[in-house]
């Protein structure tokens, strides 16, 4: 037997413990742990869990999950907003085809699209990503729009054009769910020349008889003269389906001249007609929260998205038939998918605190109320408005607005805006470049006086520029 | 004990020991900074580094700068033309230049050029008094490297900005911010370009030839520091006749056969100091050589045959490249900007590029007094322009004005908070002014063109420009014979009240307010003229 003396000894030893280290470490390099059991984030998506909801009139299953088909990725990775080219951004087809698939397999079932969206591309894109998807056509739910929103667009034949053009872009023979698009904007008068005066409305109805059109309703921003119209006269159209604004801040406390969700909801619960839920989210506005928001809905559920407390809270409402969410991304999907895979209903005392204390905390934040629908757009005079105000609520909720000099920040916040600004926006397309033409103005679902804003986003540009503020 | 005397002593004699390295540690720094002086938009450099570029020869004379003039004759008087080797960066690239040729002993003595000398210097006088500023400057050290920095590397400098810029985007800093990279003069950077080939192939062939050929400054100063109390002595009895040290001289200037110096034309870069290994050069101002020393290294010479060196001729300035552009758009055939028939929703309208209109007086910057002023004292050298954070400045194409500054409104405009280009300015082209007195020098006055104005034309508002005149110089009045009685109402010319919005409301100019700043011109939405633009005026004045 060797005899190993001291030196020999530590030698031996030193290699043995190194060695030890070394696998030590590679071991933990090379397994994963998974450090989410409970499968909250990075777990399984579940499969088959999603709630659903049951439409009265026609008995479809629907996902309480409904897919927008508005905020399509984009080849250039979401916003394209370039100065030379502005218009070459296309849609990440291969990307929308993964999405729809992914929703479909997780038990989504609607989809929501227009002949407007998307620069007119987006019915084309959903067809695709449908027929691909290898679903049958029976296993989910298309909902289009008739979006006559220019007057020449507005004669029977533009129409009716319309409607066939979708069902070829979709490649189907019958749409499950379709509405008047968003009618209120410009009152009873523009409701009479786009569907009622031509005749188109009479139209649809005959072709719900067909079978062409399984659901016939309308979606609605504005003039709530003209909500409450349509209602009064059900027994003639005889609503399938509504598709109103609701989410926890405009229930009691809509912006401007919104109408509150609680109103909208009431009344359609009345008559017994379905309601169809967009802007749960106020387009990203109730997710891209202040930290002082962050931290107020964190302290109840640490470990659920800000998010997920908007998609909650609509879901939670029994009338509701689905709530539609434009999810660009994936991680919007799964977190949405996890949300309503299945829907845990809030309780009476957190539906209050969301309407109630959060929708104010949130309002008290100077935000412009825009969600980057991009209905303003093409604005004729080449702004990027979405862009401009999408910046501008950043910086509010950043703390990068300063009210003063004197404010504590003022020099980072002044520089963050400034050079943010022009990344962000195009000079060519900024707010000083606004004529007040107004032609936008209509256009806005959410009532924003555009003019007058970026015109008060410039006024502060121009105090910041001159050091004047 | 070690009295103050020793170490006094023990401190010059290092510092003599290491004269060379000290020229060339300080050449790099001016020459560094005042590169990123010319290069930098931020206005940090300037902030800094200002100072660098008023006292530069040329610039101090021009502006009249007597401290500067005054401070650099003493300099010249007591060290010889210490300028040339640190202060002018034009000669330090040319010192970088020739140092990239490697090759050993490649220079020799030649004799002065007497007659072009003075003739450069003739030449630059003649020109200035004439008023052509940009002329003269075409071969002023200062104003040349200007141009070759402004035109060549600037736009390189900002490319490399805009990568950090998008690096910064990407990690949500706000470090670096992206600007445009144009094409502000094409003739400016034919003319840089050529003038660098020419500098450049003189530098690598025969060191500082441009210097003491062309530049009137070496010349001037070389008259001055043939007096020079200090200055490279020759110890004829301890040379030993190997030349490395003529054969060393970019300036030329060592005629080691009759061991005497042009002091004229040495630059004291101390090269020779160092290349001499028998000790027979010193800096210094006891005359170390007499008669009879020179006599016998004559005699000891007189076998050797003289060596006839290879003269560089100074290449003439190519005048004939003197591209003139002209702007020559007519106001016709203007397109406005149409709303389009709204059918989907996204996307972005097509903004034309604005383009330049032809106005009867060019626009020259606020500070610079006259157009006159301009073109008697600016030399050119586009530090102003590459230091405009806002796009306005760019070289002129007209030949009075070739390359100086001029105003345009195409990119942006003249904004009220910035005074930069005055601030920077050496040569008292565009004197310094406060942002306060910016704002009430009046450089032109918006004029009106009706046939571009979109109210004027089409059943549509706008009040843009009123909206950003910064002196509140422009009005929306009703196109026709209205009047305003009380209450803000609007009559027509029958006294019958009108509904205000069924009313075109046109621009109105009070030319005693409006200072030329341009705003109006920049967000007017008529494409690609304006609806509105800016005259210039000869001379500018206060409101």
């Amino acid at each position: 037997m060797k005899q190993y003396n001291r030196r020999d000894f530590l030698k031996v030893g030193g290699t043995v413990a190194a060695t030890t280290a070394l696998a030590s470490c590679g071991g933990k390099q090379n397994a994963e742990v998974d450090l989410d059991p409970m499968g909250h984030h990075t777990g399984e998506v579940p499969k088959d869990k999603m709630t659903y909801r049951t439409n009265p009139k026609t008995g479809d299953r629907v996902s309480i999950l409904g897919y927008g088909w508005m905020r399509l990725p984009t080849t250039k990775g979401g916003s394209a907003r370039t100065a030379d080219n502005p218009n070459n951004e296309e849609i990440d087809q291969e990307q929308v085809n993964r999405l729809c698939r992914y929703a479909l397999d997780h038990g989504v079932n609607y989809f929501d699209t227009s002949p407007a969206y998307c620069r007119g591309q987006s019915e084309e894109s959903l067809g695709i990503a449908l027929e691909q998807s290898g679903y049958a056509r029976d296993k989910y739910f298309i909902a289009t729009k008739l979006s006559n929103f220019s007057p020449s667009q507005w004669s029977f034949e533009e129409g009716t054009k319309m409607f066939e053009n979708s069902l070829r872009y979709l490649k189907t023979d019958y749409v499950d769910y379709l509405l008047l698009h968003s009618v209120g904007g410009g009152g009873l008068q523009n409701l009479q020349q786009r569907y009622l005066d031509n005749g188109l409305l009479q139209w649809l109805m005959e072709q719900r008889e067909k079978g062409r059109i399984r659901n016939l309703g309308f979606s609605f921003h504005g003039d709530v003269e003209v909500y409450d119209w349509l209602l009064a006269h059900n027994d003639e159209y005889k609503w399938d389906f509504v598709q109103i604004q609701a989410n926890y801040v405009d229930w009691n406390q809509a912006d401007g001249r919104n109408v509150n969700g609680s109103y909208l909801y009431a009344e359609l619960e009345k008559l017994g007609i379905p309601a169809v839920i967009m802007e749960p989210l106020l387009g990203g506005r109730l997710s891209k929260v202040p930290d002082h928001v962050v931290a107020h809905l964190k302290s109840r559920k640490p470990e659920n998205s800000v998010a997920s407390w908007a998609f909650r809270y609509i879901g939670s409402k029994p009338n509701v038939l689905t709530v539609l969410s434009g999810m660009t991304y994936m991680e919007h999907l799964e977190d949405n998918l996890r949300t309503y895979s299945p829907l845990e209903p809030l309780s009476e005392e957190e539906q209050q605190w969301l309407e109630g204390e959060t929708a104010a905390l949130i309002k008290s934040y100077p935000t412009i109320p825009c969600n980057d629908c991009k209905y303003c757009m093409p604005c004729p005079y080449g702004l990027d408005i979405p862009g401009i105000f999408v910046h501008y609520n950043k910086c509010v909720n950043k703390g990068n607005v300063p009210e003063s000099q004197q404010a504590k920040n003022y020099e980072q916040a002044r520089r963050a805006f400034l050079v943010g600004y022009d990344r962000s926006v195009p000079r060519l397309r900024q707010a000083n470049h606004c004529v007040s033409c107004r032609e936008c103005v209509p256009h806005c679902p959410q009532n924003i006086d555009i003019p007058r804003e970026l015109q008060r986003v410039d006024q502060f540009v121009e105090k910041l520029k001159q050091g004047t503020l | 004990m070690t009295t103050f005397a020793e170490i006094l002593h023990l401190l010059i004699i290092i510092i003599y020991a290491m004269l060379r390295k000290i020229r060339v540690a300080l050449a790099l720094i001016f020459w560094v900074s005042i590169t990123w002086l010319l290069v930098d938009f931020t206005g940090t450099a300037h902030f800094y580094l200002g100072w660098m570029a008023k006292i530069q020869f040329m610039p101090a004379l021009l502006s009249l700068n007597v401290a500067v003039l005054l401070l650099l004759t003493v300099l010249t008087l007591l060290l010889g033309r210490i300028y040339c080797s640190v202060i002018c960066p034009l000669g330090v690239m040319q010192d970088a230049i020739a140092w990239f040729n490697r090759k050993k002993n490649k220079y020799s003595y030649s004799p002065a050029h007497d007659i072009m000398r003075p003739l450069f210097v003739l030449g630059a006088g003649v020109a200035l008094s004439a008023g052509l500023g940009w002329l003269a400057g075409l071969i002023f050290p200062y104003s040349t490297y200007g141009r070759i920095v402004g035109s060549m590397v600037a736009p390189l400098y900002k490319m490399g900005n805009n990568v950090l810029a998008s690096i910064a985007e990407h990690y949500d800093s706000y470090a670096f911010y992206s600007v445009d990279v144009w094409m502000k003069s094409a003739a400016t950077l034919g003319i840089s370009l050529v003038l660098w080939c020419i500098i450049a192939v003189l530098a690598w062939r025969g060191g500082r030839t441009w210097c003491n050929t062309v530049c009137p400054v070496g010349t001037l100063l070389g008259m001055l520091s043939k007096h020079a109390r200090l200055k490279v002595v020759m110890d004829a009895n301890a040379c030993k006749n190997c030349r490395k040290c003529e054969r060393n001289c970019k300036s030329a200037c060592i005629d080691l056969s009759r061991h005497e110096i042009d002091y004229s034309r040495c630059v004291v870069c101390g090269d020779c100091l160092e290349e001499c290994k028998f000790g027979a050069l010193a800096f210094g101002y006891k005359p170390m050589i007499d008669k009879e020393n020179i006599l016998y290294a004559r005699k000891q010479k007189a076998a050797e045959t003289a060596e006839t060196t290879a003269e560089t001729q100074a290449e003439k300035v190519d005048d004939g490249r003197r591209a003139v552009l002209t702007s020559a758009a007519l106001l016709a055939g203007t397109a406005l900007a149409h709303a389009q028939d709204k059918t989907t929703d996204g996307g972005f309208a097509i903004i034309e590029d604005k383009q330049k209109p032809k106005r009867k007086h060019k626009i020259t910057p606020p500070g610079s007094v006259s157009v006159r002023n301009l073109s008697e004292h600016c030399t050119a050298c586009q530090l102003c322009i590459d230091s405009c954070p806002n796009d306005v400045l760019r070289p002129n194409g007209s030949l009075k004005n070739f390359m100086q500054p001029e105003v345009s409104y195409e990119r942006g405009y003249c904004r009220p908070e910035c005074n930069r280009c005055s601030q920077v300015c050496p040569t008292g082209a565009i004197l310094p002014i406060t942002v306060e007195e910016r704002s009430s020098t009046q450089v032109g006055h918006a004029v009106w063109v009706r046939e571009n104005c979109i109210p004027a034309n089409e059943d549509k508002p706008c009040g843009n420009c009123a909206r950003h005149c910064p002196t509140g110089a422009i009005q929306m009045l009703p196109d026709g014979n209205y009047h305003q009685g009380d209450h803000g109402r609007w009559f027509d010319a029958q006294n019958q009240p009108v509904d205000w919005q069924s009313l075109h409301f046109i621009p109105v100019v009070n030319e005693e307010k409006c200072i030329g700043c341009g705003a109006c011109e920049y967000v007017c939405p008529s494409r690609p003229f304006s609806a509105i633009y800016v005259e210039g005026h000869e001379v500018q004045k206060e409101i």
